[in-house]
């Protein structure tokens, strides 16, 4: 067991001291994938052939990168846990999707998924990540939030500010295919650790199991209670086992610091504000998330990073930062101009209902947040909201006016 | 496989009170039996094809139950996990069946030709027949476990067995992945067509990995006698028809089964089956017959007196609405079915539907007369 608890040579602790040593041979060393020892082989009843899932009704990115040849080579291997091919693919495969909205179609088990499945989950990931290729490309981590410039926006617009990600505990199973006591050990290793959170980041921990029917509802009312997931997306792939053991929700006393424990991650870190300090927010965030790294580190702990991927997490789509920083904005004129749609594409943005993900706008309030993920920096990010939401409400002021708004050019992408 | 950490071995690196699941909001058979003990002493085996403790029990851990309700809590993943998880199994199987105990044998008599009377069960009352089990191929694992190629295979051999019925079985089988619309809407209008299982007692034990892939629905031309591939169990047989003649509806439930069984033995294949547990299935609580009789029946003076409930008991009977388990009355037409599956034979379950029912129609018409019932309380069977 200790093996799985040590760390592993790509911490950016250790990234940053071969840097210094070596340069750019240390940079090219790192970037050659880490040698994971796959576990013992699957035994299997069947040839490859007979077991490959029929595909020929599903539009996902897994059911698009997927071959009979791929499968083959895989699907009787399985990650020093245990995690195999089928395993990683059973959303998919029960998932078809749908016409419109293209869904992933695979999630990882462990952090050495990302490795032993990589002949899938390459390719995956670069259509995902609009052609991000984890093989020769590095991501950027910045938390340094002081370099967030114009970040406070016009209140009469943005009624609300969020930014979320996510964090794995290094050395412990992902949710997909974690048992019962790592799901714990991963809570207890999290909790220990934010109780550990001073001054405006002090708060408290609700466990799911044990919360009373008072805690149950002003968390209701806060909107911060998580469900058990119903989606077929999140239960096929085997999340929700066990729920609602070793799940729970904390948050800070003042409300604007928020940790899910054990949902679809490890955990699911939120700092939110009404109004429109997005700086603010992510400042908090950033310190938030900093101090966390800081206090499991004290007691032998990391985050899962790597330099190809960033941030490991459950679902590619959440790989490299896991970040969505978003506001609640009332948009109700440039929501009608048939111009909207191309000009969020542009800012690299995305909108949603306020009810989030699937869900429709009301009385013209819109969510609008970053679509990338990997290959650009939380900063980046954050800035490319920053200035697009800025552009928005400019727009939309420039309509009330009844003036013209021109469709901004398309930001570049890896920068 | 169902999903989660099914490479066991990795799990003994923590010990049993760090996986030990926490039952205590839990109401499920499993959940009465399993202890910290027995989950230490099962928890390192393996069935031969590796389904474990914690694939058994994991739809008993994910749904916690109901007050009322007493789900079972636990799977099979082959016909081995009877026997590796006996020390689990058996007390479930005592409690749920009644009292059946690990050295009890159970009888199987699929002669129609046995069964009293059952060809007159008043049609004013009795709107339908039906009879329904369950069969498992020997060498194949469960729904629960079962990769694709397995299922396939299943699907497969069903279909080449099913395809060399004749006579009033002759028949056509219709997968789910290839159906036209035209064959879905008909199926449903004829009330065959089964769905994708939402119950999360079903789906927490990855019963419904891969669908509709390998699933379909097999019926001779009169549609009375139907098959379904892959659902819950291998295979789901099922006689029906209108009207209260129970006597075909057995006799021809228990020629199809026959016929079908002489065909995969042709083949060289058999049903899951043995002396102390009868036909092995997916749930244990459909072991022994897997048979459930019943009809759609009238009651609706009966089912309003204060002692219903206990005539059922003691006829060994129980109700569901007509939609089937787990739905409500409608009309006041019920679902009327035995209660048991395992320590009696085909022919002895069904005979107590077909007396039973015939009771509760007498008891029905004295209330419409305004008399009332008690001379006619019947005794525990």
């Amino acid at each position: 067991m200790a093996s799985s608890f040590s760390r592993i040579l790509s911490s950016r602790r250790n990234v940053g001291l071969l840097s210094l040593v070596g340069g750019s041979v240390a940079a090219g060393f790192l970037l050659r994938r880490e040698r994971v020892t796959a576990g013992e082989p699957l035994r299997r009843r069947y040839p490859a052939s007979a077991d490959y899932p029929d595909l020929r009704k599903h539009n996902n990115c897994m059911a698009s990168n997927l071959t009979p040849a791929i499968y083959a080579k895989l699907c009787d291997k399985t990650t020093p846990n245990g995690f195999t091919l089928d395993q990683a693919i059973q959303t998919g495969v029960d998932n078809p999707g749908h016409p419109f909205i293209k869904t992933v179609g695979m999630v990882a088990g462990d952090e050495e998924s990302y490795e032993v499945f990589a002949d899938l989950l390459d390719p995956v990931i670069k259509e995902r990540h609009n052609g991000y290729d984890p093989r020769n490309m590095r991501h950027p981590t910045d938390l340094d939030a002081s370099k967030i410039h114009s970040g406070v926006f016009d209140e009469r617009y943005v009624l609300s500010s969020r930014v979320r990600t996510g964090r794995s505990i290094r050395g412990l199973s992902l949710p997909p295919a974690c048992t019962r006591a790592e799901r714990r050990e991963v809570e207890r290793v999290v909790v220990d650790a934010l109780a550990g959170l001073k001054g405006d980041l002090a708060g408290r921990y609700y466990s799911l199991t044990q919360m009373t029917d008072k805690e149950q509802q002003q968390l209701i009312d806060d909107h911060f209670l998580f469900d058990k997931p119903v989606s077929p997306l999140l239960t096929c792939a085997g999340m929700a086992r066990d729920w609602p053991d070793a799940r729970g929700i904390w948050h800070n006393n003042e409300k604007t610091f928020l940790i899910w424990v054990n949902e679809e991650d490890h955990t699911r870190v939120i700092s939110m504000e009404k109004g429109g300090n997005m700086k603010r927010v992510f400042e908090r965030f950033c310190k938030g998330l900093k101090e966390v790294e800081r206090l499991i580190q004290e007691r032998g702990w990391e985050f899962m990073w790597n330099e190809r991927l960033g941030y490991i997490l459950t679902c590619p789509s959440n790989l490299g930062t896991g970040l969505r920083a978003g506001v609640h904005v009332k948009l109700p004129l440039l929501s009608k101009d048939p111009r909207f749609s191309k000009i969020l594409d542009n800012l690299r943005l995305q909108k949603r209902g306020t009810g989030g993900v699937d869900t429709a706008a009301v009385g013209g309030v819109f969510d609008i947040s970053n679509l990338d993920r990997l290959g650009q920096s939380e900063v980046q990010l954050v800035q490319t909201v920053v200035d697009g939401v800025n552009y928005l409400i400019e727009c939309e002021k420039r309509l009330e006016r009844g003036q013209d708004i021109k469709v901004p050019p398309p930001l570049k992408q890896f920068k | 496989m169902p999903f989660g950490n099914t490479h066991n071995k990795f799990k003994m690196n923590y010990s049993a009170e760090q996986e030990y699941p926490d039952l205590s909001q839990h109401n499920n058979h499993m959940a009465k039996v399993l202890t910290l003990e027995l989950y230490s002493k099962l928890r390192d085996k393996e069935t031969p094809s590796g389904f474990t403790l914690d694939d058994v029990i994991q739809t008993g851990v994910d749904n916690p139950g109901h007050p009322f309700i007493m789900t079972v809590g636990c799977v099979a993943g082959d016909e081995e996990t009877y026997d590796v998880f006996k020390d689990l199994m058996d007390p479930v199987i005592e409690d749920r069946h009644g009292g059946y105990k690990p050295s009890d044998k159970h009888k199987t008599d699929l002669n129609a030709e046995n069964l009293q009377g059952g060809d007159d069960l008043d049609p004013n009352y009795v709107l339908s027949s039906r009879v329904r089990t369950g069969r498992s191929i020997r060498g194949f694992c469960l729904p629960p476990h079962c990769s694709r190629g397995e299922r396939r295979a299943i699907e497969q051999l069903s279909i080449e067995a099913l395809d060399s019925l004749e006579g009033d079985l002759k028949g056509k089988y219709y997968a789910l992945k290839n159906m036209t619309e035209e064959e879905q809407q008909q199926l449903i209008d004829d009330h065959f067509l089964f769905d994708k299982p939402v119950s999360p007692l079903l789906l927490a034990s990855g019963m419904a990995r891969d669908w509709p892939d390998a699933r379909g629905i097999w019926h001779n031309d009169n549609k009375t006698f139907l098959v379904w591939v892959n659902e819950e169990d291998h295979l789901r047989v099922i006689s029906m028809q209108k009207g209260g003649n129970m006597r075909e509806v057995f006799t021809r439930f228990c020629t199809g089964l026959t016929k079908i069984e002489d065909l995969f033995k042709n083949r060289g294949h058999e049903f899951m089956w043995n002396e102390h547990l009868g036909y092995v299935l997916t749930c244990p609580s459909n072991l022994g017959t897997g048979l459930r009789a019943g009809v759609h029946v009238k009651l609706p003076n009966l089912s309003k007196h204060e002692k219903f409930g206990d005539i059922l008991k003691r006829l060994r009977l129980q109700k569901r609405g007509t939609g089937g388990v787990d739905t409500a009355a409608v009309g006041g037409v019920f679902d009327i079915s035995n209660a048991d599956r395992l320590g009696f034979s085909e022919v002895e379950l069904v005979q107590m539907v077909v007396d039973g029912v015939n009771l509760l129609v007498n008891m029905e018409k004295r209330l419409e007369g305004g008399e009332d019932i008690e001379d006619m309380m019947p005794e525990q069977k």
